[in-house]
């Protein structure tokens, strides 16, 4: 019945229907028959290691030679990690699958145990954070500008300092995991990754920024990007329709409008070429913190825009309203204005989002190598030059889990959010 | 309390933010600048390739970085401090490479990178030694009957756009009174499929890249051949920076050593029986006597660790290069009537 409905209704439709239903067919047809009938599953390796593709070769064109993923997926997911320890971007991957889990569930977002002991408890773990990062950066300054080795003067004084750091990091924890579960899940899932992938505690061997690669540095880039980006984004937006100041406006006009204007190949280019030049010599900030905080500028340029478009979509009563009862800006800010322009731009928010998750390859022009780069240097092996096609295929179809991913809990958060608005 | 909490956040991303770029900052050592004493301090030589060229630098299936220019890493590092694992391997671009090393990020540059005048005079840069001498090569289907490029006037020939193959291509056919249709593409899979579907007669680049497709192309290879003019020159070297002589020093006789020790016919595998040798030049190379080691600031035994390390110039070659058909021609040593000549080491 639905059929004839929508499928046979007319003659017309019934001819556009039998003609898609065929070339549909056939494609299928095709696509099984290269990828499953005859596709090449193995190839047997030489002496030496280096894989016979003379089977892939011959296959070539009428079927798909997926040895080429049996061989290097490990390659491609994981870059140069140390090979004996790469369950640990392995494990990192699936922390970070079950960290977006987790947060779709709506309940974990809810408020925790909220007392003023864990309060305080909290913001004082917070402050020893701040307290030892304030002293290293004064030393730092202290060692660029004036020559002083503070560091090596003091050094019981900062690694007390350190050692208070340390605690007041388990502390603020701890105390987010009751205060707010959400955010105490996701600081304590970063920090695990973190430890994974650095490793040098609990006597995991140490491992390079450099050596990373692969999936880990695609989920890294785009989840603290976005991460960082978004409350940025809010802002700079509240700040570029701020009335009563207008060189904080100013501020966030000039911002917005210059990271727009360039491509971000650009600025990843500045961090990469441009600004190490500019540091005194031996002073080396980390190439992959220099793009992530690239990438945190630019995504919260666009976001900026993303959400203001849903500040200016509220009706000033809304605003006004919240004034009349006495609301503080902070207060009217966070309880009327952001949760209703917020959910309005659920839809363009996504879209950003999934744009930069895929942008983030582009840090391959400043030699980091993310997923789509190793699928690259995965293709440069001379036995698997002509192979192409099979790797670029699995490489899709693991940026579209990710992004369809983010796009059904888009459509799921829209449904609920919106359902009081009947659409 | 209102005030208090949006400052509290303040601060608390603030130090976030200022740990973060604290962190990540080594603190130079203040004994000394030589590359060598940071090396020393750091117990690791930081290497700029490319880690994308097969035969160069690429991480083969277990991620392990194999090839010429890898080697050449390895081999100044077993040098300088006497371990060849005791290094980190850094991708660079073309772009940011020549950065990369003047900003101190990398204290060797080891990246299939032509030695040419401009680079060494304007960029605060020196080659120390030629690791691959190539050169500007075509590759034309077999069928096509072309023997020399000197038959190929009128050609179509397929090449990447603003590499100096391009510019090659353009100086020789002008000065051979010569015309040519270059039809360029920007991505290597497409350029070399454009040629292997007939869309230019023949496809140009460094003759190395072309023999390491025409041998990716396994059995079909044999359809293809590669012409034997060679029509530019491309010395492909690794570089240190300019005022840090000694390094230059390690650097250019690790190279000398390894040249040596082909002639003399030491490799990985039989170093330790020439431990005993009498020939002198063998014993000075090896550090069983004089200070050859000291002279250049480092163990008498530096050669020797080289040569365990990754073996002699021909093992380095035979172990990353040949594998993919490529022969030696002047990239022999100067006894076999290649270019490789190393400077007597007393």
């Amino acid at each position: 019945m639905w059929l004839r409905v929508n499928l046979f209704n007319t003659w017309l439709s019934t001819a556009v229907t039998l003609a898609l239903g065929y070339v549909i067919l056939r494609a299928g047809i095709a696509a099984v028959e290269w990828g499953v009938v005859r596709a090449v599953w193995e190839v047997p390796y030489g002496p030496t290691g280096i894989a016979d593709t003379a089977s892939c070769q011959s296959a070539k064109g009428s079927g798909a030679c997926w040895a080429i993923i049996a061989d290097k997926y490990r390659l491609i997911l994981f870059g140069r990690f140390p090979y004996d320890q790469q369950w640990r971007p392995a494990i990192v991957v699936l922390l970070f699958v079950a960290l977006f889990a987790l947060s779709t569930v709506r309940a974990v977002w809810r408020r925790g145990l909220q007392t003023r002991l864990i309060q305080r408890a909290a913001i004082a773990g917070a402050m020893l954070i701040v307290l030892d990062n304030l002293a290293d950066f004064l030393a730092l300054i202290a060692q660029i500008g004036f020559g002083l080795d503070v560091l090596r003067s003091f050094s019981l004084l900062f690694s007390v300092l350190a050692t208070l750091n340390f605690i007041g990091k388990w502390v603020l924890t701890l105390g987010l995991l009751f205060l707010w579960p959400a955010i105490g899940v996701w600081v304590a899932t970063l920090a695990v990754i973190g430890m994974l992938m650095f490793g040098g505690v609990l006597g995991l061997t140490p491992v390079a920024v450099d050596y990373w690669g692969g999936l880990p540095i695609t989920l890294i880039l785009a989840t603290f990007g976005l991460a960082f980006a978004f409350p940025l984004a809010i802002l700079v937006a509240l700040g570029r329709r701020s009335t009563e100041m207008p060189a904080v406006k100013t501020l966030c006009v000039v911002y917005v409008e210059l990271i727009r204007g360039v491509p971000l190949i650009s600025v990843l280019f500045m961090a990469s070429v441009m600004f190490p030049l500019f540091m005194p010599p031996g002073i080396n900030i980390d190439k992959l913190l220099r793009a992530q905080i690239a990438v945190i500028l630019f995504a919260a340029a666009y976001l900026a825009e993303v959400v203001r478009g849903g500040l200016q979509a509220l009706p000033k009563g809304q605003s006004e309203a919240a004034d009349a009862m006495g609301l503080s800006y902070w207060q009217k800010t966070a309880f009327i204005i952001l949760p209703q322009a917020l959910r309005l731009v659920i839809p363009p928010l996504v879209n950003t989002f999934i744009g930069f998750f895929k942008d983030t390859s582009l840090v391959l022009i400043i030699g980091i190598f993310d997923l789509l780069t190793m699928g690259k240097v995965a293709l440069s092996d001379p036995p698997w030059q002509s192979f192409s096609t099979e790797i670029y295929v699995a490489l899709a179809v693991v940026y579209i889990l990710f992004c369809y991913g983010m796009s059904r809990y888009s459509r799921g958060l829209e449904r609920e959010l919106n359902s009081a608005r009947g659409r | 309390m209102v005030r208090f909490w949006p400052m509290c956040a303040t601060a608390v991303v603030a130090g976030l933010l200022l740990g973060g770029l604290t962190s990540g900052q080594a603190l130079a050592d203040g004994s000394g600048s030589a590359t060598l004493d940071a090396a020393r301090a750091r117990g690791q030589v930081v290497c700029g390739i490319s880690g994308q060229v097969a035969g160069f630098s690429l991480p083969d299936s277990q991620g392990v970085m194999r090839g010429l220019d890898a080697d050449t890493c390895r081999a100044i590092t077993a040098a300088a401090l006497g371990d060849a694992n005791k290094l980190k391997f850094v991708p660079t671009t073309a772009q940011n490479r020549f950065t990369a090393l003047q900003s101190g990020e990398v204290d060797l540059l080891s990246r299939s990178t032509t030695w040419t005048l401009s680079r060494e005079g304007n960029l605060g840069l020196m080659f120390a030694w030629v690791n691959y001498y190539d050169g500007t090569g075509f590759l034309v289907k077999k069928a096509s009957g072309v023997k020399s490029v000197k038959e190929m006037d009128g050609a179509s020939i397929c090449v990447q756009p603003g590499t100096s193959t391009e510019l090659a291509i353009t100086d020789y056919y002008r000065l051979n009174k010569m015309k040519f249709t270059p039809i360029l593409i920007q991505e290597l899979a497409e350029v070399q499929g454009a040629f292997l579907s007939g869309r230019c007669d023949a496809y140009s680049t460094d003759a190395s890249a072309l023999a390491t497709f025409r041998f990716s192309q396994g059995a079909k290879a044999d359809d293809l051949i590669l012409l034997p003019d060679i029509i530019s020159k491309e010395p492909l070297g690794v570089m240190v920076r300019k005022g840090d002589d000694k390094w230059f020093d390690i650097a250019r006789w690790t190279f000398a050593a390894m040249i040596v020790a082909e002639e003399k016919g030491i490799t990985q595998e039989n170093v330790d029986t020439f431990l005993t040798s009498t020939d002198p030049d063998i014993r000075r190379l090896l550090g069983v006597e004089g200070e050859m080691g000291k002279a250049l600031g480092l163990d008498p035994k530096f050669a020797y660790n080289v040569i365990k390390a990754v073996g002699n110039l021909g093992e380095m070659w035979d172990r990353n290069i040949t594998p993919m058909g490529v022969p030696r021609g002047i990239n022999n040593i100067w006894t076999k009537g290649g270019l490789q000549y190393a400077p007597p080491m007393r």
